[in-house]
């Protein structure tokens, strides 16, 4: 059995995240910040990949769960005044606690009802869930609308970002590696005959959404109190484009592939910049991360996307294990 | 023989079993008796209605009439799922394994069936979780073993030769320890001597395990050897019911047969 040495590997990524937090301060600024979104998109792509890659379920509404963990998260701490290292660490957490439970309960929603379709089906409706949310925000004067709401604590650092990460990490993984685990995989591989050998396919479907959007939700409130400006239109479709692409790029249901997908992706916006000899402007990266590249990032991705589909449908970073004994 | 005992021998009575598709009457008054440690064989001449017969018993059809006890309870209504958990296990005529996982996990997935730990074990990972894997993973290779595929444990299901998917799928079936076990032409595709060498096997996990068997095959000869009672389907009804002789004697059988 692999994954053997789980609850120590946490403990030790746990420990370092908290190392490297005490060292931020040593740290540019600009640096940190790419971090932190290397953090926030490395538990999104991995939760998203619980729902799309291991139980086969083609969801386009991440960014929607994510809106509802950022708003709520950012709402949360708002409330507050400038507090004590330690009072200001347990709101935090608290805050994020509170905006994945939300975001958990968005996916039980949608996902009762939309679980009977598939395919397409499931992506289209999931995709419109994520614009209703994004509207339902950008028409509440209470979180600032259209203008956006600020966020006036930077509390994510690198130890909540990369501990919340390695969190996601380990659960989806211990999850999928266990007897009852196996079962998300079946109900990909072949829903009937999951369901004839005795799953609960609605279930596992079901569950798989409501951890993918918890995660979801804890990547939102990190993303608020990183960006420390929220507006509707950062969760966006082509946001939840982005945290698709990185799973395809990784290998549906390949964990180590996605995460080096999500790194990736992230740093390419802020490669592209370089390339282009602009100076990074941290105002500007700071309102809208990733986002500033605009439409040149959705150029990329769509060529990326039609790229890997022509030539390595399985995904970039699938490692084909060989198998003794296997016939030809 | 008393009549609570007859009824206790009893596994599954369908009776009056009818469904529709649109015009036709794909399986028609069907009255289906399977005891205990049972083996028996379901024949007919292609589009009879035997396929139809398995997924009206496993809940993946409503039948439009009739009524289907197992263990002296109705299943009619159930979901698939629930009725496999209640001793109903099957496998299907066009081969439907989870393609991408092993062979071992390929069984072993049907185990969660038997789990006593639940998500937060998984989650938590402790000695308790440590020792139902394992005992688990010990009772997939000893069922594995029985069909000589333990050698293939870590394969991927979809790289097994047609003759190999066919028993795994068997053996994923078992992995349910059902008391009813459903095959649907188990040996489609193989050769006479894998056949006979699966008539075989198929006699003896009925034995090994006491298990009923309702065993679906278009070749009358195969059934013919192994099984203690033969339904005979045409065009959904039944025509002919009884021992291997018997039913090969029936002249209704014959003429189905022949005019097949
Ligand atoms: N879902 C369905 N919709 C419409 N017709 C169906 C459906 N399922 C089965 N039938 C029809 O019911 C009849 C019985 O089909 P069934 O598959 O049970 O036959 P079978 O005895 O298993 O045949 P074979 O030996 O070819 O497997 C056929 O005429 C088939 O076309
Ligand atoms: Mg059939």
């Amino acid at each position: 059995m692999r994954f053997r040495h789980a609850k120590l590997l946490l403990l030790v990524a746990l420990g370092l995240s908290l190392l490297v937090s005490l060292g931020a301060d040593r740290i540019d600024a600009y640096v940190l910040f790419v971090l932190y979104n290397i953090g926030i998109y490395i538990i999104l792509a991995v939760s998203l990949n619980l729902i799309n890659g291991y139980t086969g379920q083609f969801s386009l509404g991440h960014a929607g769960f994510m809106a509802v963990g950022g708003y709520t998260a950012a709402v949360i701490t708002n409330q507050f005044g400038a507090l004590n290292p330690f009072a200001s660490g347990a709101l935090f957490f608290g805050a994020l606690l509170a905006g994945g439970l939300l975001a958990a309960v968005a996916g039980l929603l949608v996902g009762l009802p939309t679980l009977r379709l598939k395919g397409d089906y499931l992506a289209i409706v999931t995709l419109g869930f994520g614009e209703i949310i994004r509207v339902i925000f950008q028409n509440m004067d209470r979180v600032g609308g259209a203008r956006g709401l600020s966020v006036m604590h930077g509390y994510t650092n690198f130890f909540w970002t990369f501990g919340m990460a390695a969190v996601t990490v380990y659960v989806v993984t211990a999850l999928v590696h266990s007897t009852y685990g196996r079962g998300f995989i079946a109900v990909r591989d072949d829903e009937i005959a999951a369901e004839a050998m005795g799953i609960n396919t609605t279930k596992y479907k079901v569950t798989a959404f409501v951890v993918g959007a918890f995660f979801a939700g804890i990547a939102g409130g990190l993303y608020a109190h990183s960006t420390q400006f929220l507006t509707p239109g950062g969760f966006n479709f082509m946001q939840s484009i982005a945290i698709v692409v990185m799973v395809i790029l990784g290998g549906m249901g390949n964990t180590p592939g996605v995460i080096l997908a999500a790194i990736l992706l992230t740093l390419l916006p802020e490669g592209l910049r370089w390339m282009a000899g602009v100076e990074h402007l941290p105002g500007i990266a700071k309102m809208h991360p990733l986002g500033w590249i605009g439409d040149t990032r959705m150029i990329i991705y769509s060529l990326l996307l039609i790229v890997l589909m022509l030539t390595r449908p399985q995904g970039l970073f699938i490692w084909r294990r060989k198998f003794r004994n296997a016939p030809p | 023989m008393t009549a609570t005992a007859t009824i206790e021998n009893d596994l599954l009575k369908a009776e009056r079993l009818t469904i529709r598709f649109g015009g036709l009457t794909a399986v028609s008054n069907l009255d289906l008796l399977i005891r205990r440690n049972e083996l028996v064989g379901l024949i007919g001449p292609n589009g009879a209605g035997k396929t139809t017969v398995f997924n009206l018993i496993t809940g993946v059809y409503q039948p439009a009439e009739g009524e289907i006890l197992f263990d002296g309870q109705s299943v009619v209504g159930s979901k698939p799922y629930r009725i496999t958990a209640r001793g109903i296990a099957r496998t299907f005529q066009n081969i439907r394994l989870f393609s991408s996982l092993s062979v071992f996990d390929n069984v072993r997935t049907v185990f969660h069936l038997h789990l006593r730990g639940d998500v937060r074990h998984a989650l938590w990972r402790g000695r308790a979780f440590l020792d139902e894997e394992k005992s688990i993973a010990d009772r997939v290779v000893e069922l594995l073993e029985i069909f000589h595929l333990e050698k293939l444990r870590d394969a991927p299901a979809k790289s097994l030769s047609y003759g190999d998917q066919r028993r795994l799928e068997i053996v994923r079936a078992l992995a349910a320890q059902p008391k009813l076990l459903l095959l649907d032409e188990p040996a489609a595709g193989m050769n006479a001597n894998e056949k006979t060498d699966l008539m075989r096997l198929i006699q003896f996990i009925k034995d090994r395990f006491r298990i009923s068997v309702l065993l679906v095959e278009h070749d009358m000869q195969v059934v013919m050897g192994i099984c203690e009672r033969i339904v005979v389907l045409d065009y959904g009804v039944k025509i002919a019911e009884g021992t291997p002789d018997e039913v090969r004697k029936n002249p209704k059988v014959v003429a189905a047969y022949l005019g097949d």
